[in-house]
């Protein structure tokens, strides 16, 4: 007979080594799921952002409502909205995604559309006076000029996204937050402060990601500050 | 549809307002903690982001802090107090995490709102033989105090989103309806107290909106 083993783990320390080495694989799987959900919501809400914020900036009348119904959406608390999701989606991983994918689109519209207004009207003019037509004006003269305010939307859409998927852990579809949820219950620190720190790694990573890129494809606000 | 209306018989049967689990209860504990919390908050926040201001100090710090706020989970923050000694007296996780969500968006927006007065009027003020306290304020602090206001706003909302999630690291309030139908597998009762808690969001969201614009013209901000 060999007594309990006397390591980090046992002792239930905050920090444990040996809590990296042997549940490896579960950080991995919860560090991946935690990356999808919030990768594909924020994606999600992207694609549905551009679209609304354009909308909202051709149609006038259409702006106010689109802000006042994003406004609404972004003032429900996140427990409360995967609960109101509920009866949608069931308990599924397209429940957390759904209830994400609302939030970052809130963000994302207001900060598309206040780029976009952004634009100064002599530039359009100018474009306009070269012989661009509405589609090609867009594409290629305002949404480019949009881009440093949406950039900026999508880095916070996309940090809060990192964070609200732990709330997820309340249908099982959290990523690190069912590792949190679980040690809560368990009472198993190690398990609680790792997975917590990697999110605050993933967000804060997400967010550097997002600058490098920014500054990748936005080469004339460099030009312009220096 | 069906699920609605079972939110409703819900939220409408007698039964399930009174006691320490019912409607009542949890709504006041939800307003209690929202409340003594701000008031907290402000007491923390705002004397040190008008001096910062003032003083114009720490601006990095001042505007940084509500991004970090921000990567922290809510969640996480609230399971790491439960298990530290906090976590032994009762509510104590939930009002250190609440006050600690909402300490970066008023000290943020304080902060920038002092700042955002324009330099010429503190200077003209100074000219005229205002003491430092003075120009703060009667010089500054009114002309911030839009800012300052829309920061108690983005707080107060926060603290009702936080005071939700409080419910699932077993603190007081509404989410405990929430939490408790899951466990009961009762989606009526989750969709009821996700109601709740969204009607009482929008409610705390509306008052504000309410009072900026009832609110003496200068306290509204050129918007």
């Amino acid at each position: 007979m060999t007594g309990p083993p006397d390591d980090c783990l046992a002792r239930n320390e905050w920090i444990c080594g040996e809590y990296l080495t042997t549940r490896r694989q579960i950080l991995l799987d919860a560090v991946l799921q935690h990356l999808q959900l919030a990768g594909v919501s924020v994606l999600l809400g992207l694609v549905l952002a551009v679209p609304l914020a354009v909308l909202a900036r051709r149609w006038r009348w259409s702006s106010g409502p689109v802000l006042a119904v994003t406004t609404i959406l972004y003032t429900i608390p996140s427990l409360a909205m995967f609960s109101l999701l509920l009866p949608v989606y069931g308990l599924s991983a397209s429940l957390v995604v759904a209830g994400l994918v609302l939030y970052s689109l809130t963000l994302l519209v207001r900060n598309i559309l206040a780029g976009l207004r952004a634009v100064p009207e002599e530039t359009r003019q100018a474009a306009r006076g070269m012989g661009y037509g509405p589609i090609r004006l867009l594409l290629t003269v305002e949404l480019p000029l949009a881009v440093p305010a949406a950039m900026a939307g999508l880095r916070v859409a996309t940090v809060s996204a990192v964070s609200l998927v732990t709330v997820g852990a309340i249908v099982g579809f959290g990523g690190l937050g069912n590792l949190i949820y679980s040690g809560m219950n368990t009472y198993f620190k190690a398990q609680v402060l790792t997975a917590s720190v990697l999110c605050v790694v993933i967000a804060v990573a997400a967010d550097l990601l997002l600058l490098g890129i920014q500054r990748l494809i936005t080469p004339w606000t460099r030009a312009a500050r220096s | 549809m069906t699920t609605l209306t079972d939110a409703w018989h819900w939220l409408t049967d007698p039964a399930h307002w009174p006691g320490a689990d019912g409607i009542g209860h949890r709504l006041v504990q939800h307003l209690v903690l929202t409340v003594v919390c701000l008031a907290v908050s402000c007491l923390i926040a705002l004397p040190v982001a008008l001096v910062l201001g003032h003083l114009g100090r720490g601006g990095a710090l001042a505007v940084n802090i509500s991004n970090a706020g921000r990567a922290i989970p809510t969640f996480a923050v609230l399971v790491l107090l439960l298990l530290t000694p906090v976590g032994r007296w009762g509510e104590g996780p939930t009002v250190v995490a609440l006050v600690l969500f909402a300490v970066p968006p008023l000290l943020t927006n304080a902060y920038v709102g002092m700042r955002e007065v324009d330099r010429s009027v503190v200077r003209a003020a100074r000219g005229m033989g205002m003491t430092g306290r003075q120009t703060l304020f009667q010089v500054e602090l009114p002309l911030a105090l839009p800012m300052i206001l829309n920061g108690v706003r983005i707080a107060a909302v926060q603290l009702v989103a936080t005071a939700t999630i409080a419910a699932l690291a077993g603190g007081g309030g509404l989410g405990r309806i929430i939490t408790a139908g899951f466990n009961l597998a009762s989606t009526p009762q989750v969709v009821a107290g996700a109601i709740l808690v969204a009607a009482l969001a929008l409610v705390v969201e509306g008052i504000f909106e309410t009072a900026e614009r009832l609110g003496p013209r200068w306290a509204r901000g050129a918007r």
